[in-house]
């Protein structure tokens, strides 16, 4: 059953004398429990999207499109509707914790908050649910940390802290913006593991934001990469590394190290990444491809259908790309 | 004796949480605290600590100079001097405590709601500001008075209107500031309600600002009302006020008694002195935590 269905999202915002695209055009679904894994380079939308799903778009921005969730319109929600929908159906765990969390408040107002507020909790129950929550993301002594500050806990502890106020609303669906980025790298895949048990024990959906392709493909069901606003590539997690479609898939892929090869240099992708409304007519990726046509640029490639894939490529049919070499 | 040990005897010698406080006052700050509790505590203690009813003439005592029996002597009327600086401090500071309560919280609650809706709102609530700052609170205290007659609630109304600006600019401009944070997003996006954030998030962010920019403007609200009051428009005789005492002793000082004046005018000096220390001490430390 599809949870959520994004359908031709678009996100502008106003420039100097006309709109900048950030996001265009970008297809995604999410069905019930299903963990989706939104993968790309800074600057290439992901965040927008995600932030656009929850109507978290920056001042003026112009959102065109289609979301859908479990059958609403998102688009079209009153305040009210959309208030409803953030407490108890959609949450949002952000990249930096120590940003998104008050600093002059304690940890326990924190967590308590939404309890009170959204699920009618009295303050005393509210004060035991959050105990049993910061145990169920791994904090044992709950009682103590809810009497401290945030600057008291560490960003690996501080996002689980955030975790555990994600679960207390028991969404349906989580959306994780780089949740593991601003932690410390032994802490990253702790974090990880707890959000994806967590989240898999509630059978809640996540739609996971990462650049990191390999923690994506490990926690997620399906993967899309984005680039330059657009969703260039969606394959099942496996398939995407066996056999990416899509060159930009590829080229993120061969460019990561292995612990299994010695290399000299890694291979790059040459010149740098574009946001969308640098791009021009024809495929966004195309200046850096390797295996860029002329016909490559004379117009924005559709999303084609191959073998289970959905690619953005005219060229995919023809290519055979190097998947991940582990 | 190991570190941890020692780390432990240190725990255990902690000073009281007090201590860091008045630390952070600095030596003047500690005085002008200490001067305001002392007035405070005078005046509340008034009705035990006067010598005499600070309202009875007796006129064997009329424009006497200090004696062991009136320590400050008497006023032109024979009522004591230091009794009436004592009950004086009641109206003298409750009126701009009151002022300044009234003027923070319509001042608060107009920046963040301005702060909040942006827009024209903003818009409205900036310009209303702009043109309130560019009168002086005399000026509104003397048309509140033109309005409901001399008296405390006339200079208290047209003060606390006055006052508005002083606190709404300022916390204006660092709720605008403080809403751009990414933690008010994210109670956004928990489907927090506006008021909820601005009550249980913004609001206590921006408490320090808000209390070092209200105990400055308190300074300035107990010259005014000590002035609107020597004008003869505010506080009525025969109430004890040190504005009212500076008046009738800058009669009695011509005839020889400047004792009433001197010590009216010398207390409001230092209460203000005092006031601004604290409200500048409380100022940096706000600067020293953003």
């Amino acid at each position: 059953m599809t949870l959520l269905d994004v359908r031709n999202l678009g996100v502008a915002v106003p420039a100097a004398r006309d709109w900048r695209t950030l996001v265009d055009g970008v297809d995604l679904a999410i069905g019930s429990g299903e963990a989706v894994g939104l993968v790309g380079e800074s600057g290439s939308g992901k965040s927008m999207t995600a932030r656009t799903l929850l109507g978290l778009t920056p001042p003026g921005a112009r959102v065109t499109g289609d979301i859908v969730f479990d059958g609403d319109s998102v688009t079209g929600m009153s305040r009210r509707e959309l208030r409803a929908l953030r407490a108890r159906r959609v949450a949002m765990v952000f990249q930096d914790p120590r940003a998104h969390i008050n600093p002059v408040r304690s940890v326990g107002d924190f967590l308590t908050e939404a309890l009170i507020a959204h699920l009618g909790h009295t303050p005393t129950e509210a004060q035991a649910r959050a105990t049993r929550l910061l145990a169920d993301v791994g904090i044992p002594d709950g009682a103590r940390r809810l009497r401290q500050y945030p600057h008291e806990l560490s960003g690996g502890l501080l996002q689980r802290v955030m975790i555990a106020a994600v679960l207390a609303a028991e969404p349906e669906l989580v959306l994780a913006d780089e949740p593991t980025t601003a932690l410390d790298v032994t802490t990253q895949s702790e974090v990880m593991a707890i959000l994806d048990e967590l989240r898999r024990e509630r059978g809640m959906a996540m739609l996971l934001i990462t650049h990191d392709l390999a923690l994506a493909a490990a926690t997620c069901d399906r993967l899309s990469v984005m680039y330059a606003g657009r969703i260039v590539e969606t394959q099942e997690s496996t398939a995407l590394t066996a056999t990416p479609r899509h060159p930009y898939t590829s080229g993120l892929m061969l460019s990561r190290p292995s612990i299994d090869t010695v290399v000299d240099r890694l291979p790059v992708i040459p010149g740098r990444p574009v946001a969308a409304y640098e791009s021009g007519d024809g495929c966004a990726f195309e200046p850096r491809c390797a295996h860029a046509e002329a016909h490559c640029r004379d117009r924005r490639p559709a999303v084609q259908d191959l073998a289970g894939a959905r690619v953005a490529c005219v060229r995919a049919g023809e290519l055979t790309l190097q998947g991940d070499t582990a | 004796m190991t570190a941890t040990d020692a780390l432990k005897a240190r725990r255990t010698l902690r000073l009281p949480r007090t201590a860091p406080a008045l630390r952070r006052l600095g030596p003047l700050g500690v005085v002008a605290a200490a001067l305001l509790a002392a007035v405070t505590l005078t005046t509340l203690l008034a009705p035990v600590l006067a010598p005499y009813d600070p309202d009875r003439p007796d006129l064997f005592n009329a424009l006497a100079g200090a004696s062991p029996e009136h320590l400050l002597g008497g006023d032109a009327l024979g009522r004591d001097v230091l009794s009436r600086l004592m009950w004086g401090a009641r109206t003298t500071l409750s009126g701009p405590l009151l002022i300044i309560f009234l003027s923070t919280t319509i001042g608060t609650t107009l920046a963040i709601t301005a702060a909040w809706a942006g827009g024209k709102v903003d818009a409205v609530v900036s310009r209303l500001l702009d043109v309130l700052f560019a009168v002086p609170g005399i000026v509104f205290a003397l048309v509140a008075v033109a309005v409901l007659g001399p008296g405390v609630p006339g200079v208290v109304l047209g003060l606390t209107i006055a006052y508005t600006p002083y606190v709404a600019r300022v916390v204006r401009s660092a709720a605008l500031r403080e809403r751009q944070l990414p933690y008010i997003a994210a109670a956004w996006v928990q489907g927090r309600s506006a008021v909820g954030i601005c009550v249980r998030h913004l609001l206590p962010n921006l408490r320090p600002l808000i209390i070092a920019q209200s105990v400055s403007a308190l300074g300035f609200a107990v010259i005014d009302l000590a002035a609107i009051s020597f004008l003869g428009l505010g506080v009525q005789p025969p109430t004890a006020d040190w504005g009212l005492m500076v008046k009738s002793g800058l009669d009695s000082a011509t005839r020889g008694q400047p004792l009433e004046a001197l010590g009216a005018g010398l207390l409001i000096a230092l209460v203000v002195a005092a006031v601004n220390v604290l409200g500048d001490r409380i100022g940096r430390q706000e600067g020293e935590l953003r």
